[in-house]
């Protein structure tokens, strides 16, 4: 190929996805699996034994991840802290779940946030970095506008359109894996909140409308697993931390495929009642997912 | 020993700390370890010479041995050492290459030196910098241009280069190679870069180190010594055939064949002139008062005031009118510039000042940083959120593209303190993480009228999300909302809040400097109480 054609090349397919692409490629997704339990909540163990147990009681990972996808997850890798902190989901489970989507037969596993702090920083003083790699997944970068694409959030009432990172839009299986703690201006952080990470414009969140823009997200794309993670939680000072005085070891864990469910169960384990979380209303009235606990059927694990 | 292999020493030598200088500001992911930076830079001359002014250390004496090395053998640092010599080399080596052979041959001849603006240059760096003023030196100095060139032009080239691949790649689903999110650079400090890009390029492929031998100060000052170096280049007058070769190679212009004298003071001793010549007609001569000259060396620097002084009367005029012509331009669009910042736009907010800029953590005062920086642009290109940026005017004129803290395009990494290690001067000093993580840069100030919360009565909270130290912190406020306060004790002027507030186009919150860097205490909140009983059910 010469260099002119290469240019056109370029061009074309560069347009065509500017253009015509992601936009449209996934639209409002339920989820069709099949599971016993719409939530499942366990505690008292590490965090691997925490997510065999309780993965395992909503039929394996199997159920969400078939033979040669590409799964993405998504942790909270937003700031450049240690684990201890608890301002960055646990390596120790990000690693797990790798460890059981290429068990099920996932092709290839990404892992990436849009970070706070600098990212480099960030991914390695996390320790997800390594966590990663060692488990054989792909750690990619999300502080780059050329891999995030302009999509229309059609349910959206302040939120309408915004630019996603392609990993979102072109995986197969979507798993969000963040981290519960306190949060200066959302309240709480956590499934609905960690979603922010996918976006590259955050700042139009925070001018119009924080609480309605995270719940308008979510009608746009519902990971197809929410895996809390509760070991750690910071109980003030959040979403970054300041000291590890601000870290309860709760060593809890949720998992749902309901987004707003799993959140709801977050906040009641935190001590905050889901409905002054002001995102989990919305959700809620949007039909996003479920708030009231009291109508699902919960898997509760103590080990 | 067989002198031809001289050339091929300063050839490797100079390609040694070429391209190592040029790695550590072409290192855009941080990989070279901060510690070896002071190492390889331990020899430049100017940063060396500004260090030792403050510093009496044995890091800071790069520029005696420099002194010391001149003495003995000539200019030795300008063809080996500089890094913005050997870029001159190369750029003259290529455009070489470029021309045919008949031009190739008639590349340099012999040329008077420049005498009055050489000491011209060398009074506008070092009068200025003598009276505390460093903005000629570094505009002057070979190091910091250099510096310069590498940080805005070179690096930005990789970094496209790496983007292009990085494109290419995750065509194919592959995200091994990331794509770098420059963030640019200050307008005006890549405009003066590419202008002194170009004029020494210019320079150097139509008359070779011309540069180096009539503008930089630091060339001025090692020629002024070369001229009692103990070991000098010079022509044999027996055996040479004046047949003009060396001449042709001499890229300082100065070995001239009629004559067969070499003007040393001039030469950067690359050692063409011994590789060309086919009689042996190169000699070194020993002796600290020896000349290679066939003048009297004493009467030749008497002579030269003699002229600087006549010529002074003659061209002031114009030199002035010149000189004034720059300052009023570059005034005249900088009251323009800082004008447009002020006026607030009619639908907006409060106007955002800063009465002081930041400076970066280490440089513990807005009066140390400006006297001690010299402009060489390392720590904007090693700093990881490209925080540190070239200011226009908020040092005022004289400290221009001195670096400063510009929170629009990023802000400060609580766990990072790189500039300070890497800073050749003193004006950057390192500290340790503890130490930084409490040196408090500037002060936040909340600037309510602009606030979301307040405006818009919505929740916001962006600053208080990314405050390390939650000097902002979101306390209740009307409609169950949250709305920032700031509790400056705790504040280290990191400037993360006023770079994620999402206000336009002014902020609602702000770091102003602090002129002289203070200590923050340590937020030092309730700890949280470990009581936890596992075995209880759960909340739902």
């Amino acid at each position: 190929m010469d260099r002119r054609k290469f240019i056109k090349a370029s061009l074309v397919t560069s347009g065509a996805v500017a253009f015509g692409g992601y936009s449209n490629l996934y639209p409002y997704i339920a989820s069709s699996i099949s599971s016993p339990y719409d939530l499942v909540a366990i505690k008292g163990g590490e965090p691997e034994a925490m997510f065999d147990k309780a993965i395992a009681s909503l039929g394996g990972m199997k159920n969400f991840v078939k033979k040669n996808q590409k799964v993405v997850i998504k942790p909270n890798i937003g700031w450049d802290v240690v684990p201890e902190l608890a301002a960055n989901t646990n390596p120790k489970l990000v690693s797990r779940i790798i460890k059981h989507c290429f068990d099920a037969g996932a092709k290839d596993v990404y892992v990436f946030d849009h970070t706070c702090d600098n990212w480099n920083r960030c991914y390695s003083n996390s320790g997800i970095e390594k966590a990663v790699k060692d488990a054989g997944g792909k750690i990619v970068s999300g502080e780059s506008e050329s891999y995030y694409h302009q999509v229309a959030v059609q349910k959206g009432k302040s939120l309408t359109g915004s630019k996603v990172h392609e990993l979102i839009l072109e995986s197969d299986v979507f798993i969000n894996v963040p981290i519960l703690k306190h949060h200066s201006s959302g309240r709480l952080t956590m499934g609905m909140k960690n979603l922010m990470g996918v976006v590259w414009d955050r700042r139009y969140w925070h001018q119009n409308d924080l609480h309605q823009c995270i719940a308008d997200f979510a009608t746009f794309k519902k990971p197809n697993l929410n895996i809390i993670d509760a070991y750690w939680v910071m109980k003030k000072n959040g979403p970054r931390g300041v000291s590890k005085d601000d870290v309860l070891t709760l060593k809890s864990q949720i998992i749902s495929t309901d987004i707003v469910a799993a959140d709801a169960a977050a906040a009641k384990l935190f001590g905050i009642e889901p409905a002054d979380v002001p995102y989990i209303n919305y959700a809620d009235e949007m039909k996003v997912g479920r708030k009231d606990l009291s109508k699902l059927n919960i898997n509760r694990i103590i080990l | 020993m067989k002198v031809t292999v001289l050339k091929k020493i300063r050839v490797a030598v100079s390609l040694f700390f070429f391209l190592l200088t040029l790695s550590l500001f072409l290192d855009y992911r941080n990989i070279l370890p901060a510690s070896v930076y002071s190492k390889i830079l331990f020899l430049q001359f100017v940063p060396s010479f500004v260090k030792f002014l403050s510093v009496i250390s044995l890091s800071a004496v790069g520029f005696t041995a420099i002194l010391l090395l001149t003495l003995f053998f000539g200019r030795v640092y300008c063809s080996s050492i500089c890094p913005l010599g050997t870029l001159q080399d190369s750029l003259i080596f290529i455009s070489k290459k470029l021309q045919d052979k008949k031009a190739r041959r008639e590349f340099f001849k012999y040329e008077k030196g420049k005498k009055w603006w050489r000491y011209f240059f060398f009074a506008l760096a070092v009068i200025p910098f003598s009276g505390g003023t460093l903005f000629f030196i570094n505009l002057l100095d070979p190091y910091s241009s250099f510096g310069k060139m590498s940080a805005h032009l070179f690096r930005p080239l990789l970094i496209t280069a790496n983007n292009a691949l990085a494109f290419l790649l995750e065509r194919m689903s592959l995200y091994i190679v990331y794509p770098f999110e420059y963030k640019g650079v200050e307008p005006f400090a890549l405009i003066v870069t590419v202008a002194t890009f170009v004029f020494i390029a210019y320079l150097s492929i139509t008359k070779g180190r011309l540069y180096c031998n009539t503008v930089c100060p630091v060339g001025t000052l090692l020629g002024l010594v070369s001229k009692y170096s103990f070991v000098k280049i010079a022509i044999n007058e027996q055996r040479c055939k004046s047949c003009g070769i060396c001449e042709r190679v001499c890229k300082a212009n100065c070995i001239d064949k009629k004559t067969k004298t070499v003007d040393f003071d001039r030469c950067v001793s690359c050692f063409n002139c011994f590789d060309v010549c086919p009689t042996d007609g190169m000699k070194f001569e020993y002796g600290f008062f020896s000349s290679s000259k066939k003048s009297h060396p004493k009467t030749e620097i008497a002579k030269a005031c003699e002229v600087n002084k006549k010529e002074e009367n003659v061209n002031n005029s114009k030199r002035n009118f010149l000189v004034n012509t720059f300052v009023y331009a570059v005034s005249l669009t900088g009251i323009a510039l800082s004008q447009i910042k002020i006026i607030p736009k009619k639908e907006s907010k409060v106007a955002v000042f800063r009465k002081n800029p930041v400076t970066p953590p280490g440089s513990q005062s807005k009066y140390n940083f400006t006297q001690h920086c010299t402009s060489c642009h390392l720590c904007v290109s090693v700093c990881p959120t490209q925080v540190l940026q070239p200011a226009y005017l908020e040092y005022g004129l004289l400290g221009m593209f001195q670096p400063r803290m510009n929170y629009q395009i990023g802000f400060c990494n609580f766990e990072c303190k790189l500039c300070g290690d890497v800073c050749p001067t003193s004006a950057i000093s390192s500290l340790s993480l503890e130490r930084k993580k409490l040196t408090q840069l500037g002060k936040a100030k909340f600037v309510k009228e602009n606030c979301i919360v307040n405006t818009e009565n919505t929740d916001c909270g962006a600053c208080s999300e990314h405050c390390p130290t939650k000097a902002v912190n979101m306390v209740p406020y009307k409609n169950k909302l949250v709305i920032p306060e700031v509790k400056e004790e705790f504040c280290i002027g990191c400037g993360a809040c006023e770079f994620a507030c999402p206000t336009k186009p002014y902020k609602a919150i702000y770091v102003e400097g602090n002129p002289r860097h203070l200590t923050a205490k340590i937020n030092k909140g309730k700890k949280i109480e470990q009581k936890v009983d596992y075995k209880e059910e759960f909340p739902f």
